[in-house]
């Protein structure tokens, strides 16, 4: 039972992760490529985290929580990185399918 | 059961290093490539952590988090470095 | 004094966790480190955090938290289902999100929920704090998307930060 369930997330998660990559590579503009990594990558390894976590867990050598930290971790910083990799595309004024808005995006 | 799934996550995996590493290669602009260095440190910790369940071990653990660390602090070493022409000020 | 000697209730605690999480134990030894680690770190980092946070309604806090779980998996999805449905399809476009929260941690609270949620990602905000600029992976409706971030992210947080 155990088994199946971490087989489950597993899959899920480097499911996850492989369709962020695949939408890095697919996608046409920076703006667009941004999506894939900040939300099916974090995702897919957060899965496999919780995988990582529950298999640890019920090995007999009781809980294995400190995957919890490095899942918290990248649900953290994943958004930092992608905001600020937005803004400095904005600020190199980098070419987008969607028009940008031009008001003092080159400030700060 | 398992033994079934984690060469599959491995093989996913894989790839999606792959097509990340070739996002790198061809660009075309530096935020593409700050992104892509990122998403591979992610992809590390991704194969470590698979890794540890199918050695059935946890010393890859620190591994993981270390990489988590320095995958965040260089991209916003370098994306600061893009804003500002600066990273210490 | 109590307010000299722990500056940020809410950082001791957390910190202690996170120690306990890191060295992933339980031991007295463990807890007592960790919470010594919780009392210090605050009063050597308290050039940092001017702003003592104050969160005013715990459990609108938590019932954010659980609204993000769900959102999280949500936007997951349908940015995977885009993904894979080509990128021919998709209608990307910036939209400017006006701002009524006062508080920096709100602020960086909304701007990360924005970028895990609903296929959008936070990309600069004004000098005044007033605007922030949204790109949006697959946009259909600008005024839709502000009203759903307005009323789904904003007015919880605004009730849990900010001082009315």
């Amino acid at each position: 039972m155990i088994e199946l369930l971490t087989s489950i997330l597993i899959l899920t998660g480097a499911l996850f992760t492989f369709i962020g990559a695949l939408g890095l590579v697919r996608l046409k503009d920076f703006y667009c490529r941004l999506h894939g990594p900040t939300k099916a990558t974090t995702l897919g390894v957060g899965s496999l985290l919780l995988a990582s976590s529950l298999w640890f867990s019920t090995r007999g050598t009781g809980l294995s929580l400190h995957e919890l930290l490095v899942t918290l971790f990248l649900f953290i910083t994943a958004p930092v990185s992608a905001h600020l990799l937005a803004k400095a595309a904005l600020h190199l004024r980098l070419k987008s399918l969607a028009p940008a808005p031009e008001s003092e995006t080159s400030g700060t | 059961m398992l033994s079934i799934a984690i060469p599959i996550a491995f093989a996913l995996v894989g790839t999606a290093f792959t097509l990340t590493l070739w996002r790198l290669l061809i660009g075309p602009s530096v935020p593409d490539r700050i992104l892509a260095l990122d998403t591979l440190a992610v992809n590390a910790i991704a194969l470590l952590v698979l890794f540890g369940i199918a050695q059935d071990s946890a010393v890859y653990f620190e591994a993981a988090i270390l990489i988590a660390l320095m995958g965040f602090v260089g991209t916003v070493a370098l994306c600061k470095y893009l804003l500002r022409g600066d990273i210490i000020e | 004094m109590i307010r000299r000697l722990l500056p940020h209730p809410i950082l001791t605690p957390t910190l202690t966790a996170i120690w306990l999480l890191l060295v992933n134990s339980l031991e007295p030894g463990q807890v007592l480190l960790g919470l010594f680690l919780g009392l210090t770190i605050p009063l050597f980092s308290l050039r940092f955090w001017p702003e003592r946070v104050l969160v005013r309604r715990p459990l609108t806090l938590l019932g954010f938290g659980a609204l993000m779980l769900h959102d999280i998996v949500a936007a997951n999805l349908r940015v995977a289902w885009l993904i894979l449905r080509g990128p021919a399809r998709l209608r990307p476009g910036f939209v400017q999100v006006p701002l009524d929260l006062q508080s920096e941690l709100a602020i960086s609270l909304l701007a990360n929920a924005i970028c895990l949620t609903p296929g959008t990602v936070s990309a600069h905000l004004t000098q005044d704090r007033r605007t922030l600029l949204v790109h949006a992976l697959d946009l259909a409706d600008p005024a839709a998307l502000i009203a759903t971030i307005k009323t789904r992210y904003e007015a919880p947080l605004r009730q849990v930060f900010d001082p009315c």
